[in-house]
């Protein structure tokens, strides 16, 4: 039980640092601010939603499982509106560089 | 060399990378960004050093709070930034490298000789631990055993926020601090200020309560309040209030007020300034907390919104 | 090389940076930037030395731990504080600058308003 355990976690937690690591090639290869935004929000919320199921079959109980689901929830609240903000900012002031 | 050392030896890496970004880098804002990348790899440093209750204040209040303060000011000073002046001259600069480097390297060489075995008052925290009748050792330091620092850092507290206000013009004086943010009501910013404070505040109490057995307390969780109140104040859905009023005031002064009042009890009727009666410690340090976590989310929303600019009125 | 002796050093890097920010750098917000990396290296002092204190089941000493909450809050207010007096200075001079013979000659430019 406890090897399937961890073959769930080094699959999802695998996958999370795969979509962590295009995001952040995306952040720094894409030409401007609209597509690395793009690349950053994107992948990394689906990565730390792997590391999150990853992390998931390691925990104690239903709390603490119910606790770390929603700090990916948080974080994908947050970094949705943040995303928004920075490409309404970019868009208004015309740079977009 | 274990998997642990090499992520420790990487992470140390990123960290001294950012320090040397930020001090280095021409452009002040990008300087700022860096400090916040900077903050919150800290708080993974203090994690990996087993100080999670540090961590947690390191990353709201150093890398967080700290930064948002930091690029408020970066913005408002941007256009300054062409006509500052120029650097101190080569002499100086070599100077200051010379004596940065050798203070760095006396520093290295404690680091690496420092007595064996260490000292360490962990074990008298664990044999007092019973007095106070929580389990997070930590809390059990700022709130017993050390707790005179912390009232006076709630005064210190206190003191900025006076020092702060202080610097309000004559036309501002008790007025509102801060610009008035102006948002799209139907934005995409004041939609998330209407949906996440209820679950930020819950989460904030959280923090709180946790802080007796876990990491966490008054101010990890003062911050995130903190933090809250900003975000429907930057949204545009409530103003700053004047820092003339009263309630306002009297929240400033509730929790340095109580733990004062609480440490002049022990004095009266215990054995020393704050020492708590064994049966109702922890009522009443849970009590004090309450009062500091209020009087840390309004001081620290405070700093941030800085010196009052506009009068009351308007 | 263990966790102490790694983050060690990093931290005795991170106070050599600071100070040579803080006296170097002409800006005054690069100062407050460069004087808080310079505690946040004292303060991962306090974290080494309570790590190798590590005892009765903790592996951290709580006290270093507590007094560096305490800093790291107060240092908060003190950059607030700083910040402040900046912003006002800015306000009543026009310019950010702490050399003061620049500062005299923006104060009687009447365009540096």
């Amino acid at each position: 039980m406890n090897v399937a355990r961890d073959i769930i976690t080094v699959a999802g937690v695998s996958a999370g640092v795969f979509f962590f690591f295009a995001g952040t090639v995306g952040l720094l290869r894409f030409p401007d601010t609209l597509t690395r935004l793009h690349a950053l929000s994107k992948a990394d919320n689906l990565g730390l939603g792997f590391v999150v199921l990853g992390l998931l079959p390691q925990t104690g109980g239903l709390r603490d499982g119910l606790k770390l689901i929603s700090i990916w929830m948080f974080v994908l609240l947050a970094g949705a509106t943040v995303s928004q903000l920075i490409a309404r900012t970019a868009r208004q002031s015309g740079s977009g560089k | 060399m274990n998997i642990a050392t090499v992520f420790e030896i990487a992470l140390a890496a990123v960290v001294l990378g950012l320090a040397i970004w930020t001090i280095a880098v021409p452009d002040t804002y990008s300087a700022t960004v860096g400090f916040i990348a900077y903050g919150l790899l800290v708080a993974l440093i203090w994690v990996r050093l087993d100080a999670v209750d540090v961590a947690l204040t390191e990353a709201a209040i150093g890398g967080g709070l700290g930064g948002v303060l930091l690029l408020g000011a970066a913005a408002r000073l941007r256009d300054t930034e062409a006509m500052t002046t120029e650097g101190p001259s080569l002499i100086v600069r070599l100077s200051a490298a010379i004596l940065s480097a050798s203070i760095a390297a006396a520093l290295a060489v404690t680091i690496l000789l420092l007595p064996d075995p260490a000292p360490t008052l962990a074990p008298a925290v664990v044999a007092n631990a019973g007095a106070t009748g929580m389990t997070n050792p930590v809390t059990n330091v700022l709130m017993a055993f050390r707790g005179m620092d912390t009232m006076l850092e709630k005064v210190v507290l206190l003191l900025a926020i006076v020092g702060v206000w202080s610097l309000a013009s004559d036309q501002a004086w008790g007025g509102r601090p801060g610009p008035r943010h102006q948002a799209d009501p139907n934005g995409v910013l004041a939609f998330l200020a209407r949906l996440l404070p209820p679950a930020g505040i819950v989460v904030g109490i959280y923090i709180l309560w946790t802080g007796a057995d876990h990491p966490g307390g008054a101010f990890q969780g003062g911050a995130v309040l903190a933090s809250m109140w900003l975000l429907v104040i930057m949204a545009g859905l409530v103003d700053t209030p004047p820092v003339r009023s009263r309630w306002l005031r009297l929240i400033l002064v509730a929790g340095p007020g109580l733990f004062l009042a609480v440490g002049l009890g022990g004095l009266c009727f215990g054995s020393a300034f704050l020492a708590y009666p064994v049966a109702f410690a922890k009522p009443l340090i849970l009590s004090i907390e309450v009062a500091m976590l209020l009087t840390i989310a309004t001081t620290l929303g405070l700093l941030l919104a800085g010196a009052p600019e506009r009068s009351a009125e308007r | 090389m263990s966790a102490v002796t790694v983050f060690g050093l990093c931290a005795a890097a991170a106070v050599g940076l600071g100070l040579y920010g803080l006296i170097a750098n002409p800006q005054p917000l690069r100062k407050i930037i460069a004087f808080n990396l310079l505690g946040s290296g004292v303060f991962l002092m306090f974290g080494i030395v309570g790590r190798r204190g590590a005892a009765a089941g903790f592996g951290n000493d709580p006290v270093p731990q507590a007094l560096v909450i305490t800093g790291v809050v107060v240092a908060f207010s003190a950059t607030a504080l700083a910040i402040a007096l900046l912003l006002r200075l800015f306000q009543i001079a026009g310019s950010t600058t702490l050399n003061s013979r620049a500062a005299a000659s923006a104060r009687s430019d009447p365009s540096g308003h």
